[in-house]
């Protein structure tokens, strides 16, 4: 599973953050999404899923395997 | 040939019952989830109904949030001088489109992250605690609306942008009256105006002296960037402080009240506290208060969406409600459920306007609801729901007064 985070489109609503914080951050100095993995584990595939669905600026992208 | 707009629906329609959208929305969402509707100012405007319209048109470059543009679908007519105050806000964040919104948007980004809410929790708590503490030593019945849904945004907001404890009773005022369609047109501009003043001084001095508050570190900010005009930020702060006011002191009040009047979803949050950030995104779905206004749009260009094309310059309405019932997101859309844990909701909108204020406002409902039936749990009504005064054409919904007693 790989994800990858736009950071051009990012609108800071933090809703990923909400969904799965271990795996999604906001940077201090900007508020945008600062991914902590790329290759999360396979076990939060519905809520990376999820987090995908609900951005608001569609900047997420989830590939499985 | 017929007279179009003998044909055309009225919009918006009346609320019946104050925690629900107008029940022939539903009816319009089943039958042409996007139609023509004639508009309190005798414009046409397009409604779009359920969340997979409205998501593609939020999310579509061809739209604009320029409440200056004739066509954008305002539900009052404006005068000359509630136009020029509007394009004051207008042309600080919400009227802006690409790529200027992206600028500002991105000024603001890091003051609004869900760690630096988080941080802020104990200083939440102290407020809505201290509100608390003043409706248990008072008497009763109590006006909710004046004792807590009022004072905790206001406090909140004040503080963090960086007002003086001394001025927050006059932006209370203020933007009550400012957001009242009820209240008189020259009154609410009154009330605007001397918002406007105040914010100036109040950039004024932050200009002098940048504390490290929002609006300090803001100053600081835009003058970093080369991007410093004085008046965008007044803009700005008029802006972040309306926004912060009216809509939380909504959503606690018919909060609390859908609450009252569903006893036994109440019962769950008071026997499991942790279900409150579930309530909370629930409420929000459930009551959608700023059901209009934030899918409000203007065509840049001609748009082809559900079989219907969308003409440069039309106005269109994305229907919050619309998509917070729709049912093929939600089931049972009409019944309020705590435990739903239903995050997909766009109360606070959806596409690059959605809310930049949402995980304040979450933190702010989280913090009420679960204190205030904790600290009072016979909380009630002093009067029969449906004798509540409702701000049922409001832009924002809520009630004006609410007693409650214990």
């Amino acid at each position: 599973m790989r994800l990858s985070a736009d950071r051009e489109r990012c609108v800071g609503a933090g809703q990923c953050v909400l969904t799965e914080d271990t795996v999604f951050g906001q940077d201090e100095t900007d508020g945008r999404v600062r991914l902590r993995t790329e290759t999360p584990d396979a076990e939060l595939a519905e809520n990376l899923r999820f987090a995908v669905t609900i951005c608001p600026a569609q900047a997420l992208e989830l590939t499985e395997d | 040939m017929d007279d179009v707009t003998t044909t055309q629906v009225a919009f918006p329609m009346p609320r019946t019952c104050p925690l629900d959208p107008p029940s022939g929305y539903a009816e319009l969402a089943a039958d042409s989830p996007i139609t023509r509707v004639t508009l309190p100012t005798g414009k046409s405007a397009w409604l779009i109904m359920g969340h997979t319209y409205l998501r593609e048109i939020l999310m579509d470059p061809r739209v604009s949030v320029n409440r200056i543009d004739p066509g954008y679908p305002h539900l009052v007519s404006l005068t000359p001088e509630a136009l020029a105050m509007m394009s004051k806000v207008n042309d600080s964040l919400v009227g802006l489109d690409p790529p200027q919104h992206t600028v500002h948007r991105r000024m603001l980004m890091n003051e609004f992250t869900v760690n630096r809410f988080r941080a802020l929790r104990p200083r939440i708590e102290e407020i809505v605690n201290g509100c608390i503490d003043a409706m248990l030593a008072g008497d009763r019945p109590v006006d909710l609306v004046a004792a807590l849904s009022l004072p905790v945004p206001s406090l909140v907001i004040s503080e963090l942008l960086g007002v003086r404890a001394e001025d927050h009773e006059l932006f209370q005022q203020c933007t009550l009256t400012a957001f009242n369609r009820k209240a008189l047109l020259e009154d609410r501009i009154g009330a605007g105006v001397n918002l406007l003043m105040y914010c100036d001084k109040l950039v004024t001095e932050k200009e002098e002296q940048p504390d490290d508050d929002m609006l300090g570190r803001l100053v600081v900010k835009y003058r970093e960037a080369g991007l410093y005009d004085h008046s965008h930020l007044v803009g700005l702060a008029m802006l972040l402080l309306m926004a912060g006011h009216e809509t939380t002191a909504n959503m606690i009040s018919l909060g609390t009240l859908a609450l009252l009047e569903h006893p036994d979803q109440l019962a769950l949050l008071k026997t499991d506290p942790s279900v409150t950030p579930k309530a909370v995104e629930e409420l929000l779905r459930y009551l959608s208060i700023v059901d209009i206004s934030g899918g409000s749009r203007v065509a840049l260009e001609d748009i082809e969406i559900g079989g219907v094309t969308i003409r440069r310059g039309e106005g269109l309405i994305a229907l919050l409600s619309g998509a917070n019932r729709d049912p093929s997101l939600f089931d049972q859309p009409d019944v309020m459920n705590l435990e739903r844990g239903a995050r997909q909701h766009v109360a606070f909108g959806y596409g690059i306007h959605q809310c930049i204020g949402q995980n304040l406002a979450r933190l702010e409902l989280e913090v009420v609801f679960g204190t205030l039936f904790r600290r009072i749990p016979e909380l009630r009504l002093a009067v029969p729901a449906q004798e509540l005064p409702l701000k049922d054409d409001a832009s924002i919904y809520g009630v004006l007064e609410m007693p409650v007693t214990w």
